[in-house]
């Protein structure tokens, strides 16, 4: 029969049609009985992203946000130390590694010198990130020995200017970093207190 | 893995003596064939030998042996791996003869290695420029050529570390200063032929003729490159008769930023991002061809974990493209954003499971060499399964149910834009495709890569060779990896990702390699030649769209305008990857 096709196809339109609602009067429920709310809410987004969507699966940008995985990926960031009195102890040593493996090349690098003897120090003396030309791959953070340059989970950037980011703005605490990747902080943290355990363990057994 | 990208089980030195000689650098492989005897060998490769498909022309810059190499790929639709021959020239003028007339798919690449690289191809029907512009001076792949904005030969630069004061690329570089123009070039004096002359000079001719008494002119059509159909910047020249198309040209490079050339700068890490940027919808399946190709140079072993995860990522990438290629189909013939936004549905919970294992949705930059980046964990695994086992299988057949049958669509697509198998194969198709001209050519079993040869799944061909045959190999296709997936998410074992510690500088011996994919939209492969320096030597991606675009003007002539739209959109191209 010419036209079976059609309202074959339209049946499957209807349903998502109806799903829609239905789902919406599922949720009326919910939120009678529960509070949980379809809209705006952390269980609502979890529901319109899983394998039990049904109906319109928008997510209403920006009152709301997708929830960003652990390991989302963005424009790096620089890690220090909170040390006492909020003294900055910066973790980069400035040993180049993420300048050179950096595939558009955006991120610069001065070499920190003491300003008493002039000689090279562990520290950075500028570090400068061109996040117009970062291409989030996430080279920098995978490759960096000392834990110090980590990817961000702030995507929203935009900005009349261009973006250039000096030390100032790169400089994040490592509690923010621990806030937005647990999992990675803790276990990196494990593994440098392993190492840290495995150095002492050495000094002594040489001292004794 | 350990074998060489050819097989020499066919002693091509002995059937031509005296003229072809093996190749014997250390690292390469294949015949050397003296370029005035290049068609008399490559007839007897396609016809005694039974190397029906010719996969990539690729040439190479060997500045300081003073020679450009152009080098074939060969393979059989029947199965089984690369014959690779090549032609040196000298670099003064390099000039051979054009294979086109033996295989056609080799007609967009040579213009691409005269385009890119100067090299000229006697007996070439239409040899101009194909990616850089009319009129563009010289030939950015040559190695003495350098780009506006130049710094150094290879990355990492040395003005970024240790004193890496940031200066923007046009303080230090002004654009003006780096231009290259012809010797005598004044651009006061300068009167421009049109460039576009060639270019309409190579379709069919104007004719007037009269017909019951009233006189006829064919019209020329410029389609795009701004035109909604094109999926993104291309154009076709097309010439009609009232509204049937008599001639076609594909214009393309406007994306075009010499990917080859960035990808020789880069080290061989570098790269592995750039990829994600040539078929954006498909990175890991771009990740994945490269990975291989440079795996290939290093000899190393994939942990089996790794494989796995591989192969569950380039399976899901495959259903979330042909789901894009449903949408965006349908949005082509007219049926705006309902079928689209079905598919743009399954395709972001695809892209969650991307986010969460890769930390990106399209860009994901996931492959290593050796291994993947991140271990998948056990909550992706458990999201992949819901999808794969619960709830992907039921919205492919939704996707059938809604679209297969429609009378509207039937009727838009039945018998339209055939292509015979002989032409599919001819003209280097691949993928789709192919297979919807009837021709049980995937990579995935003709020349396994990877662990595919583990998995069972059938093939999804069809033999009617026409739009409605391409649509129903893409569902067809999407059932399979559904199939692949299943088993892959059941055997996956426990163990490492990676063999040894992550390094970022890789040492590759000298060599050359070509890596290929199954990629959902064809064949994707990669060209790596190394001198065993931290950078590529030469590097070149062989994409689908491009050489598949081969076969378009074929099957546009005697159909109507609008079917162009339809045509185009049944080939699956994505600029990103056509024009690099």
């Amino acid at each position: 029969m010419y036209g079976k096709g059609i309202l074959k196809g339209l049946s499957v339109t209807f349903m998502r049609f109806w799903n829609t609602y239905w789902q919406d009067a599922i949720w009326a429920w919910r939120r009678l009985t529960t509070g949980k709310k379809h809209y705006g809410s952390a269980e609502g987004i979890a529901h319109r992203s899983s394998k039990n969507a049904r109906g319109i699966f928008t997510v209403q940008y920006p009152e709301e946000k997708l929830p960003v995985p652990e390991e989302f990926r963005y424009i790096p960031f620089l890690v220090f130390d909170e040390g006492a009195e909020g003294a900055k102890e910066i973790r980069c040593t400035s040993c180049g590694i993420c300048a050179k493996v950096c595939p558009p090349q955006c991120i610069w690098i001065v070499r920190g010198t003491d300003p008493a003897t002039g000689r090279p120090r562990p520290q950075p003396g500028d570090f400068f990130i061109d996040a117009d030309i970062c291409m989030n791959c996430g080279f920098c953070s995978e490759y960096c020995p000392f834990d110090a340059i980590k990817m961000d989970h702030d995507y929203e950037i935009a900005s009349y200017t261009r973006n250039l980011y000096d030390m100032e703005k790169l400089l994040k605490p490592a509690s923010y970093y621990e806030g937005i990747r647990p999992a990675n902080a803790a276990r990196e943290d494990e593994a440098r207190r392993a190492k840290e355990a495995a150095k002492a363990a050495k000094a002594e057994a040489a001292a004794a | 893995m350990t074998a060489p990208a050819s097989s020499l089980t066919i002693d091509l030195a002995a059937r031509f003596p005296g003229a072809v000689s093996a190749d014997v650098r250390p690292g390469y492989g294949g015949f050397i064939v003296p370029a005035e005897k290049l068609i008399e060998v490559a007839t007897a490769i396609r016809d005694e030998f039974g190397y029906d498909l010719l996969s990539a022309v690729t040439g190479v810059d060997y500045i300081a042996d003073n020679k450009m190499e152009v080098v074939y790929h060969a393979f059989k639709t029947t199965g089984g791996p690369a014959f690779v021959f090549k032609v040196q020239v000298p670099r003064e003028n390099p000039v051979l003869p054009s294979v086109v007339n033996i295989w056609r798919g080799a007609e967009f690449q040579e213009r691409e290695a005269w385009d890119l690289l100067g090299i000229k191809f006697e007996g070439h029907p239409d040899l101009r420029r194909i990616l850089m512009w009319e009129g563009f001076e010289g030939h950015p792949l040559r190695k003495d050529w350098k780009e506006p904005f130049f710094e150094e030969e290879v990355k990492p630069f040395k003005s970024r570390w240790p004193d890496g004061k940031h200066t923007f690329a046009e303080v230090k570089n002004p654009f003006r200063d780096n231009l290259q123009f012809p010797a005598d070039f004044d651009p006061e004096k300068v009167t421009f032929t049109d460039p576009e002359e060639a270019l309409y000079k190579s379709l069919k001719k104007y004719h007037s003729e009269t017909r019951d008494g009233i006189e006829t002119d064919h019209i020329l059509v410029n389609m795009g490159p701004q035109h909604p159909s094109t999926h993104g910047v291309f154009r076709a020249v097309v010439m009609l008769d009232g509204e049937t198309v008599v001639s076609l040209k594909p214009v393309m490079g406007y994306l075009h930023r010499n990917h080859d050339k960035i990808g020789e700068r880069n080290t061989f890490l570098q790269n592995m991002p750039y990829t994600d940027r040539l078929d954006y919808f498909c990175s890991m399946t771009n990740n994945f061809g490269y990975a291989l190709a440079v795996e290939k140079l290093m000899n190393i072993q994939v942990p089996e974990r790794a494989d796995y995860i591989r192969v569950i990522m380039s399976e899901l990438t495959r259903i979330q493209n042909h789901l894009i290629f449903l949408g965006m189909f349908l949005n082509d013939l007219g049926a705006m954003y309902t079928p689209a936004l079905y598919a743009f549905e399954e395709r972001e919970l695809i892209l969650d499971i991307f986010e969460e294992v890769a930390g990106a949705r399209m860009m994901c930059n996931y492959f290593r060499f050796g291994g993947v980046a991140r271990d998948m964990g056990e909550d992706a695994l458990r999201k992949a399964r819901e999808l794969v086992f619960d709830r992907l299988p039921g919205k492919v057949d939704e996707m059938d149910r809604l679209l297969t049958e429609n009378e509207v669509l039937v009727s838009r697509v039945k018998g339209i834009g055939y292509l015979s198998a002989e032409d599919a194969i001819r003209t280097s198709m691949t993928g789709p495709m192919l297979r919807a001209s009837g021709v049980p050519y995937d990579i995935r079993r003709a020349d396994p890569y990877s662990i595919y040869d583990r998995f069972d799944f059938n093939v999804a061909c069809r033999p009617e060779g026409d739009l409605l045959a391409r649509y129903m190999v893409r569902i067809d296709e999407m059932r399979e990896s559904l199939k692949i997936l299943g088993q892959a998410l059941k055997q996956i074992p426990a163990g490492p990702i990676f063999p040894g510690k992550p390094q970022y500088q890789v040492k590759v011996p000298a060599g050359e390699s070509y890596g290929r994919v199954e990629s959902p939209k064809g064949e994707l492969a990669y060209y790596v030649v190394s001198n065993g320096k931290p950078n590529p030597y030469r590097y070149h991606v062989r994409p689908s769209s491009f050489v598949n675009l081969t076969s378009l003007e074929q099957m546009c002539i005697g159909e109507k305008i609008a079917d162009f739209v339809a045509i185009l959109g049944g080939i699956d191209i994505v600029l990103g990857e056509l024009d690099r």
